[in-house]
C-alpha cells in the first residue's frame, strides 16, 4: 500500500508562499519524480509528505486516512536524504537496525531483516564498519538499506544521487530502478536533473515557484509538454522556441522545435554555424539563423559542418509545438 | 597555518615559545617547589633553588592539621554534581536551540549569559537568608545548586554551538525511523555530540571546582570545598610559606591532573565551544 | 525542520532552563530591591523602616564609590587590553613549527586550572612580597629597594594577578582560531608581495575578529565579578585604593553590616552590569552568529 493525495496542500514560510497550493494524487506502486529549477519547492513539497513540515493549509492522505497532523514516525514512510544523514556514531548493522529497534521489534528479527537488506543491497562485508569508513556510493546503499527494512508503505528521496559522481550516479539510478521493480514499493523521487526525471518515472510532477506546472508520463512531458515552462524544462537540449513572425504564420505566439527534430540539409530556415560539439554519436550545432534567434541543431554524429558555414535546415512539421499568448499549449 | 620553515627558524621559534610558555607557567611551578621546602628554606633571601631543603612535611602537617578528603570530597562532589545537573538541564534547552531556532532563540541565550554578568556579591545577603532558610546552607545539595545555575549559561551555549555544527537531517532521519524526541536525544544527538558534551564537562568542572564565592560564603565546614580549605589557611605571614603553598598545591593538583589527562577535550572546552 | 509538534516540544524542552535561572535571578534580586530601600543594620537591629533613596544617595555621595567604579573599569579593561594584546602575540609565537607543542600548550593552560584565592596567594606571598617575595629579591639583585607592589600599586597588582589567570583562556582562543585560517591565504599573500606586518593586518587580524569578541564576551562576564583575588591580596585596600564595586558591596554587607546599603550597592551595580551587558550584547552579538 502507498496511495498518497494532497488536496489544496500550502505552505509559507513567514510571509514567503512556497508552495500556494498543490494538488496530486499518487498511485500505489508508482515511481513519481518531482522535478523543478533549484529553489522551486520540491524538498518542501516532500517533506510536507513526510511530515517533517506542517502543511500551512491543505490535507494530505495516506492510504486513504487523513495524516496531516500525524509525526513523521507514524505515516509509514521512509526517506533517504541527500546527505545520506546516517548516524556516524553507529556501524552499519546499527544504522540500518535503528528503525526497527525503534519500532521495538525483537533482535532476532532485526538480525534477519538487517542481513537481507545487506544482501541486497551489496553491504555484507561492511556491516561493521562506521558510515565515516565508506564510500559515497556505499552510504548511499546503507540509506537505502536503512529505509528499505521497515518496508514502508512508500520511500522519499531527495536527490539522492547529487553528491555521488557521474559515473557512479548512473549505477545507483539504474540500482533503485530495479529495487522500484522489486518491491512494487511507491516512490517519490526529488530531482533536478531531468535525465533521471525520464529515466526513472513513471509519472513526472513538474514544479515551478511551488505549483504543478504538469503531471504525466516522461513521453507525455516530452510530447505535448502543456506550457513553455515545461517545454523548455523537459529534454535535452532544449528546445528552440521562436516568436515572431515564423509563429505567427502557424497561428502561435510562440513556436518550439526540439533539436533532435530538425533536419539538416535544406529548407526554409538558414544561419551560420557559431558552434559545433561532437559528440560522437550526435553533434550539436548552435546556429546563429538571424532573425530566428540563436537555434541548436542536432545532426547525425558525422555531419560534416564547421563553424562559419551556413548551412540549411527544416523542422519535422508535426513535431511542431504551438503555444499561445498565455504560454500555454495550442492543438 | 603552519608552514614549513628553516631549521634554524624552527629552533628559534623553539626557544621563543618555550621560554614564554615557562614564563606564564613559573608561578605554578615556583609554587610546587616552594611546597616541597622547609619553611626557613622557603622564605630565605635570596631564594633558593638547588640549595634548598626538601621535604614533604609541609604535606603531612598540613594533611594532619585539616580534614583534606573531605574538602576535597566535597569538591568533587560539588562540581561534578552540578556539571552533571546542569547538562540534564541544559541539552534539552540546547537541542531546542540548536534544532528549533526562533527568532527569540539569540535573544533568550543572550539574555542566559547576561544573568552570568549580575555581580554575586550584590545578592550575598539574599541568597545567605534563602539558604538558611531552605535548610541549603553548608550542604552539598545546596551548592550543586547554586554552582549549576551559575555555569547554566555557560553550559547551554557550549551545547549549543556544538550542537549546531550537527547536521538537523540526521535527526529528522531519526524522527522518520520512528524515534520520539526523547530517543532522537538519547540515542541520535548525545551520542553524536560526545566529544561537545565532554568539552562542555570538563570546562565546568573546572570552573565549578575553581569557583570561590558561593563556596565560601554559603558554607562553613560540612559542605566547604577546597576553596574554603585554601580561605582557612588565608593571612599566613612569613613562616608559613611552605605549608600555604602544599596547601594550595593539594587544592589545584586535581584539576591540574585531571587537565593533564584529558589535553584535548580540554582545549576545545576552554574555548567554550566558540572557536573551531 | 519545524512542525508545531517540535516547535511544542521545543518550549517545552528550554523551558526549565528558562525558569530556573529565572527564578535565579528575580528572587535574589527582588530581595535585594526591597533591603536596598529600607534600614537594614546587624549591628543596630531594632531599628528598622523605609528609608526611600537614603541608601542609594550615600552611594553616590560617597567618593568611595566612584572610586570603585573606575577601579572596577580599570580592572576589566587592563584586563582584556593585556590578555588580547598578549594572547594574541603568543598564540603568534606557538602557531609557529615548535617542538613539543602539545606540552608547550598544557604549560600556557596551567594557569586556568588556580582557583582564584590560590592564584592571589601565590603572586601575593611568593612573588610581590616585599621581604619574602621573588620579585623583591630580583629588585634586590639589582640593587634595588623591592617595591611594595600590594601597597603602592594595588590596582596594578591585582589586574597582574587575574590577567595571568585569563591570559590562557585568550591565548587559547585565538590561537584556535589561528589554527583554523588557511595556510593558503597566508601564501597567496606572501606571493602578492605582503610584509609580515602586512599580513597580520589584513589577513590574519580580521581572522581574528570574532575570537577577539568571544574573548572580550566571556571575560568580561567574569571581570565583572573579580572578588577572591582581591579578598585574598589587598582586601580592597589600602584604604579604598584597589576597592572594586563588588568589594565595596561586599564591605558594607560584612564589614558595616548594613545590608540596606549593600543591597543598594547591589542594585547599581546590577543596573551597570546590565548596561554593560546590553551594549556587549548588542554591539558583539551580531558577531557570534556561527
Ligand atoms: N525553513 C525555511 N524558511 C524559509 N524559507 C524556506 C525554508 N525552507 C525552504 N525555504 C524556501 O523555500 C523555497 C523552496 O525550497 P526547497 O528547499 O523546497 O527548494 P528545492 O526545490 O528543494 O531546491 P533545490 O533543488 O535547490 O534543493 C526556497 O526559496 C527556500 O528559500
Ligand atoms: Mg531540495
Amino acid at each position: 500500500m502507498g496511495q498518497i493525495t494532497l488536496k489544496q496542500v500550502r505552505k509559507s514560510f513567514g510571509d514567503v508562499h512556497v508552495i500556494p497550493g498543490v494538488d496530486l494524487d499518487i498511485n500505489d506502486g508508482e515511481f513519481v519524480v518531482f522535478v523543478g529549477p533549484s529553489g522551486c519547492g520540491k524538498s518542501t513539497l516532500l517533506r510536507l509528505i513526510a511530515g517533517l513540515e506542517d502543511t500551512t493549509s491543505g490535507k494530505i492522505h495516506i492510504d486513504g486516512k487523513d495524516a496531516t497532523d500525524l509525526p513523521p514516525a507514524k505515516r509509514g514512510l521512509a526517506m533517504v536524504f541527500q546527505s545520506y544523514a546516517l548516524y556516524p556514531h553507529m556501524t552499519v548493522r546499527k544504522n540500518i537496525a535503528f528503525p526497527l529497534k525503534m519500532a521495538g521489534m525483537n533482535p532476532a528479527e532485526i538480525d534477519k531483516k538487517v542481513e537481507y537488506a545487506a544482501r541486497v543491497l551489496n553491504l555484507a562485508n561492511y556491516l561493521d564498519r562506521r558510515p565515516g569508513q565508506l564510500s559515497g556510493g556505499q552510504r548511499q546503499r546503507v540509506a537505502i538499506g536503512r529505509a528499505i527494512v521497515r518496508s514502508p508503505s512508500a520511500f522519499l528521496f531527495d536527490e539522492p544521487l547529487s553528491n555521488l559522481d557521474a559515473a557512479l550516479r548512473v549505477g545507483m539510478r539504474q540500482e533503485i530502478t530495479e529495487l522500484h521493480q522489486n518491491l512494487k514499493t511507491t516512490m517519490i523521487y526529488v530531482t533536478h536533473d531531468q535525465v533521471e526525471a525520464m529515466t526513472m518515472a513513471d509519472k513526472i510532477v513538474v514544479l515551478n515557484a511551488g505549483n504543478i506546472e504538469q503531471v504525466g508520463s516522461p513521453l507525455e512531458l516530452y510530447r505535448r509538454p502543456r506550457n513553455l515552462f515545461v517545454a523548455g524544462f523537459i529534454g535535452s537540449p532544449k528546445m528552440n522556441l521562436i516568436e515572431g513572425a515564423e509563429a505567427a504564420k502557424l497561428g502561435a505566439k510562440t513556436i518550439g522545435i526540439r533539436p533532435e527534430h530538425i533536419e539538416v540539409g535544406s529548407g526554409p530556415w538558414s544561419g551560420t554555424v557559431a558552434l559545433s560539439e561532437h559528440l560522437g554519436s550526435d553533434t550539436f550545432l548552435k546556429v546563429d539563423a538571424g532573425e530566428l534567434g540563436i537555434m541548436t541543431v542536432r545532426g547525425s554524429g558525422e555531419v560534416n559542418v564547421h563553424t562559419g558555414d551556413r548551412i540549411q535546415f527544416a523542422p519535422q512539421a508535426d513535431k511542431v509545438h504551438r503555444f499561445d499568448a498565455n504560454g500555454l499549449r495550442l492543438d | 597555518m603552519a608552514r614549513a620553515v628553516t631549521p634554524r627558524r624552527k629552533a628559534l621559534n623553539t626557544v621563543a615559545a618555550w621560554s614564554v610558555a615557562l614564563i606564564i607557567f613559573f608561578p605554578v611551578l615556583w609554587m610546587i617547589l616552594t611546597s616541597f621546602k622547609t619553611e626557613p628554606s622557603a622564605v630565605a633571601m635570596p631564594p633558593q633553588l638547588f640549595s634548598a631543603d626538601w621535604t614533604l612535611e609541609n604535606y603531612s602537617e598540613v594533611w594532619a592539621r585539616s580534614d583534606y578528603p573531605r574538602f576535597f570530597w566535597n569538591s568533587v562532589v560539588i562540581s561534578v554534581g552540578s556539571t552533571l545537573l546542569g547538562l540534564a538541564i541544559a541539552i534539552p534547552a540546547a537541542w531546542s536551540m540548536a534544532f528549533v531556532p526562533g527568532k527569540r532563540t539569540k535573544d533568550l541565550l543572550m539574555w542566559m549569559l547576561s544573568t552570568k554578568m549580575m555581580p554575586a556579591v550584590a545578592v550575598l545577603i539574599p541568597m545567605y537568608l534563602i539558604f538558611q532558610r531552605t535548610g541549603l546552607f553548608d550542604t552539598k545539595t545546596g551548592l550543586v545548586l547554586a554552582l549549576m545555575l551559575m555555569n547554566l549559561p555557560i553550559i547551554v551555549w557550549m551545547l549549543y554551538t556544538y550542537f549546531k555544527e550537527i547536521p538537523g537531517e540526521i535527526l529528522e532521519a531519526s524522527r522518520m525511523d520512528g524515534a520520539s524526541l526523547w530517543k532522537e536525544i538519547v540515542y541520535v544527538l548525545t551520542p553524536m555530540a560526545v566529544p561537545g558534551i565532554a568539552s562542555t564537562m570538563l570546562l565546568n568542572v573546572i570552573l565549578a571546582w575553581n569557583e570561590a564565592f558561593w563556596t565560601i560564603t554559603l558554607t562553613t565546614t560540612k559542605a566547604a570545598p577546597l576553596s574554603a580549605f585554601i580561605a582557612s589557611f588565608s593571612s599566613p605571614q612569613g613562616l608559613f610559606y611552605g605549608k600555604l603553598s602544599a596547601a594550595s598545591t593539594m587544592a589545584i593538583a586535581p584539576i591540574l591532573i585531571l587537565g593533564w589527562f584529558s589535553q584535548k577535550q580540554l582545549v576545545r572546552g576552554l574555548t567554550f565551544g566558540a572557536v573551531k | 525542520m519545524s512542525t508545531q509538534s517540535t516547535r511544542l516540544a521545543s518550549r517545552i524542552m528550554v523551558a526549565p532552563s528558562v525558569i530556573v535561572l529565572f527564578i535565579w535571578m528575580i528572587v535574589p534580586l527582588a530581595m535585594t530591591l526591597y533591603f536596598s530601600f529600607r534600614i537594614y543594620r546587624l549591628l543596630s537591629p531594632d531599628r528598622t523602616g523605609w528609608v526611600g533613596f537614603a541608601n542609594y544617595t550615600w552611594f553616590f555621595k560617597s567618593p568611595e564609590f566612584w572610586l570603585a567604579i573606575s577601579n572596577t573599569l580599570a580592572l576589566v579593561l587592563g584586563v582584556l587590553i593585556i590578555t588580547v594584546v598578549l594572547g594574541t602575540l603568543i598564540a603568534l609565537l606557538i602557531d609557529q613549527p615548535v617542538k613539543g607543542q602539545g606540552v608547550l600548550r598544557i604549560l600556557v593552560i596551567a594557569p586556568f586550572f588556580v582557583m582564584p584565592p590560590v592564584a592571589a596567594m601565590i603572586w601575593d606571598n611568593l612573588f610581590m612580597h616585599p621581604q619574602n617575595g621573588l620579585l623583591g629579591a630580583v629588585s634586590r639583585a639589582f640593587g634595588a629597594e623591592p617595591i611594595l607592589y600590594m601597597e603602592q600599586y594595588p590596582m596594578a597588582s591585582i589586574i597582574t594577578i587575574v590577567a595571568w589567570e585569563w591570559l590562557p583562556f585568550a591565548t587559547l582562543i585565538l590561537l584556535t582560531a589561528m589554527q583554523s585560517l588557511s595556510s593558503e591565504q597566508l601564501e597567496a599573500a606572501e606571493m602578492d608581495g605582503a610584509s609580515a606586518l602586512n599580513r597580520f593586518r589584513y589577513i590574519i587580524f580580521p581572522h581574528l575578529t570574532r575570537a577577539i569578541t568571544v574573548v572580550i564576551l566571556i571575560e568580561t562576564i567574569f571581570l565583572l565579578g573579580i572578588f577572591g583575588e582581591i579578598f585574598t591580596a589587598t582586601q580592597g585596600g589600602p584604604g579604598s585604593a584597589s576597592t572594586t564595586l563588588p568589594y565595596m558591596i561586599f564591605k558594607q554587607a560584612i564589614v558595616a553590616k548594613d545590608i540596606g546599603r549593600a543591597a543598594a550597592g547591589g542594585i547599581i551595580a546590577v543596573i551597570l552590569a546590565n548596561i554593560v551587558a546590553f551594549f556587549l550584547m548588542r554591539s558583539i552579538g551580531k558577531n557570534l552568529d556561527a
